[in-house]
């Protein structure tokens, strides 16, 4: 009763003081819509209208439908047409075209025989997105016959992309991005809000009271829950809204997920504010986190071909779990049994970070 | 329980690293008293109180406070005391009564019975018109008598107030003073730090702390009159070059400069010191009025200070 009084006090006021500061309320709002108009506008993986030339050296009809089927695929646009193969590498070398494309002089005959290829791609291989591009390029079929039919080519293997059909980035974007968001946001307030009491001298005071440990831990951690699936709504909002990203799914299944998944981060934070002495280490501590949740979660490169070591690293962040959640909620339509064991697994790491806070809490000075 | 004393310690001891903050600190704090720390910064009086509430744990040394073993039973006392800590420890961004409020409801008080108290408390500390104002807002004298109050709410049998008017204008000290005296009487124990020689003058009981060590205690009345020093004041038209003077007299103990009058020590085993410092001025060419008075708070910390040899920096 008394305990249960004590749970509601500190709750109350987690949220009376969020309510009146400003910057952390900017927060709440502030860096999911900022984050999904920047990942969803700038980072597109969706390669189109890549600069190239053509020497053209055979210049068959043949050779001149080839270059006209490779610029519908979009892939490419034809800004120069010059005679030698020298001069596609100086356009290249000059950072003028993205591809170069030559066709030698027995492009007709090339075509025909299985064993040679019939033309040469030139690209710019820093780039690893173009390099992918022009691999994918390199197996264009040149699926026209010799007799001119005016048939279509024919494909041998077509990619039909099962989830994402229209292989739009934002979609496979936004569900890992509310995993990111919400890693950064919900560490930062529970590792900042500890080490803040203390800086301000508020937890000298609090410590001396009949508050136990757990009631404040678990006191600081239930607010945020909520703050995080209001920012959960703002992005699923924002994603349906600005980029058409679906939620096949169940949306209560989601939240059920998001709810374990922001408790987990929570308790984290509220790890690290028992560690940290001043709210700058807490910060550094949340962003020394922040970087292998984005690059080690699935979230940037794709989990399967990550190297055994970093995967292993992967599963111990939340986020990881987290995705596959998303993923699998809102772009499969799958069941609260199909992601059942991620839920648990979130549940768990959420309960055994806060064991652990509350067990590395001093109420002690010194 | 044990009786009629609310806080004992024995050779209570805290070393922060090489430094030690607290020195083998003995203890009796009466019921319903008001005892005072007495220390400039740094003497170990925050270290001291931590150590009391269960904050600190000592390095060595055993205190017993309302009969609850501090720090092994800090949580069954911690209903019963009130803790002011030195530096403002409430939320600024929180109006007057709602930091109320969540201290009312830390301690547990159920609905009705928490606003009839913090009514009467917002009557009582003078806070009725700014009950809605931001605590950061309130002036340095406000927010101490918010602490107070918010230390009092819960009426703790002991107070634990850690230099509770520094930065307090002397109208607001006044002030802050009565409402103490009214605790105590109503029977609370109370334990006031301060570097105010005028406030420890206020105090039941004190002790004086200089670099964590209890160099004197009692009433004031009995440590002024066991300085074993005379007090020999001295008004002189030049006090700057008397000070200079009686400064190197044999046997004089020291000499303290307040505005135009010095204040002299000497202890009492030297005879005739009235005369002697009286003689030596005129010898120089000075002319003043010397008079035996009787001991102040601050001869007496003067005199317990001086006698210690300065620790090497
Ligand atoms: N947590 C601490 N760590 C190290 N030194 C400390 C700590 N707290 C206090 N001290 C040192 O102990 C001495 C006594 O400090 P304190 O008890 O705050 O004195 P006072 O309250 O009388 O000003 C000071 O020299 C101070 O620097
Ligand atoms: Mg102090």
């Amino acid at each position: 009763m008394n305990r249960l009084a004590r749970l509601f006090a500190i709750m109350r006021k987690e949220l009376l003081q969020l309510g009146r500061d400003r910057l952390t309320f900017g927060m709440i709002v502030g860096i999911p819509s900022i984050m999904i108009l920047l990942f969803g506008y700038a980072i597109n993986n969706d390669v189109r209208d890549l600069k190239a030339a053509v020497a053209d050296l055979a210049d068959t009809h043949l050779s001149r439908q080839f270059v006209a089927q490779l610029e519908q695929t979009q892939v490419l646009n034809v800004h120069y047409s010059v005679s030698t193969p020298e001069q596609l590498e100086k356009l290249l070398r000059a950072g003028k075209i993205s591809v170069g494309i030559h066709i030698p002089p027995d492009f007709d005959r090339r075509s025909i025989d299985a064993n040679r290829t019939a033309a040469h791609l030139l690209v710019d291989g820093a780039d690893p997105t173009i390099f992918g591009v022009a691999n994918q390029l390199a197996n264009f079929p040149l699926g026209f016959d010799s007799t001119e039919t005016g048939k279509p080519p024919v494909r041998n293997l077509e990619i039909r992309p099962f989830y994402n059909p229209e292989r739009r980035t934002a979609v496979n974007v936004v569900p890992g991005l509310i995993g990111v968001i919400l890693t950064l946001t919900m560490i930062l307030f529970t590792a900042v809000a500890i080490v803040r009491e203390r800086e301000h001298g508020n937890l000298e005071l609090l410590i001396n009271t009949p508050v136990s440990t757990t009631e404040l831990m678990i006191g600081k951690v239930v607010p945020y829950i909520a703050i995080g699936l209001v920012q959960l709504a703002l992005i699923v909002m924002f994603g349906k809204l600005l980029f058409d990203v679906p939620v096949r799914g169940g949306l209560l299944e989601l939240y059920v997920g998001a709810a374990a998944f922001i408790a987990a981060n929570l308790a984290l934070g509220l790890l690290i504010s028992t560690v940290a002495r001043t709210q700058f280490q807490a910060m550094q501590m949340t962003f020394f986190l922040l970087l292998p949740s984005i690059l080690l979660s699935g979230f940037v490169f794709p989990f399967d071909g990550m190297p055994p070591a970093a995967q292993l690293l992967g599963e111990l962040l939340p986020n990881t779990h987290f995705i596959r959640i998303t993923r699998g909620i809102m772009l499969r339509d799958a069941s609260i049994v199909d992601v059942g064991n991620e839920i648990a697994v979130l549940a768990g790491f959420a309960v055994v970070a806060l064991t652990l806070a509350i067990l590395r809490f001093s109420r002690r000075l010194d | 329980m044990t009786g009629n004393t609310a806080i004992r310690a024995r050779g209570l001891t805290k070393n922060f690293g090489k430094l030690c903050a607290v020195n083998n600190l003995d203890l009796d704090v009466p019921r319903a008293a008001i005892y005072g720390f007495l220390g400039p910064n740094g003497s170990g009086k925050t270290t001291a109180i931590r150590m009391l509430c269960g904050l600190l744990t000592p390095t060595s040394g055993s205190a017993s406070v309302l009969g609850f073993a501090v720090p092994g039973d800090a949580i069954a006392l911690r209903p019963r005391i009130g803790y002011m800590t030195q530096k403002f420890s409430l939320y600024g961004d929180m109006t007057v009564r709602e930091n109320l409020a969540f201290i009312a409801d830390i301690y547990s008080y159920d609905r009705s019975d928490r606003n009839r108290r913090i009514d009467e408390i917002l009557r009582e500390y003078d806070f009725v018109d700014r009950a809605r104002q931001h605590a950061g807002t309130l002036s340095g004298g406000q927010k101490q008598r918010l602490a107070l109050a918010c230390a009092v709410l819960h009426k703790p049998e002991l107070l634990l107030l850690d230099e509770p008017t520094s930065a307090v204008d002397p109208r607001n000290r006044r002030d802050f003073w009565a409402r103490l005296f009214r605790l105590a009487d109503s029977g609370t124990t109370i334990l006031v730090s301060t570097h105010y020689m005028d406030e420890a003058e206020r105090c039941h009981r004190l002790a004086i702390l200089d670099r964590g060590v209890k160099v004197a205690d009692g009433s004031p009345q009995e440590l002024q009159d066991s300085t074993g020093m005379n007090i020999i004041e001295v008004r002189a038209d030049n006090p700057q070059r008397a000070a200079t003077i009686l400064e190197n007299l044999p046997g004089v103990m020291s000499v303290t400069q307040l505005g135009v009058r010095l204040r002299v020590l000497v202890p009492q085993e030297i005879p005739g010191a009235r005369q002697t410092i009286d003689a030596e001025l005129r010898k120089h060419g000075l002319t003043a009025a010397v008079a035996e008075v009787s001991a102040s708070l601050e001869d007496v910390f003067v005199a317990v200070t001086q006698a210690r040899p300065e620790r090497a920096a």
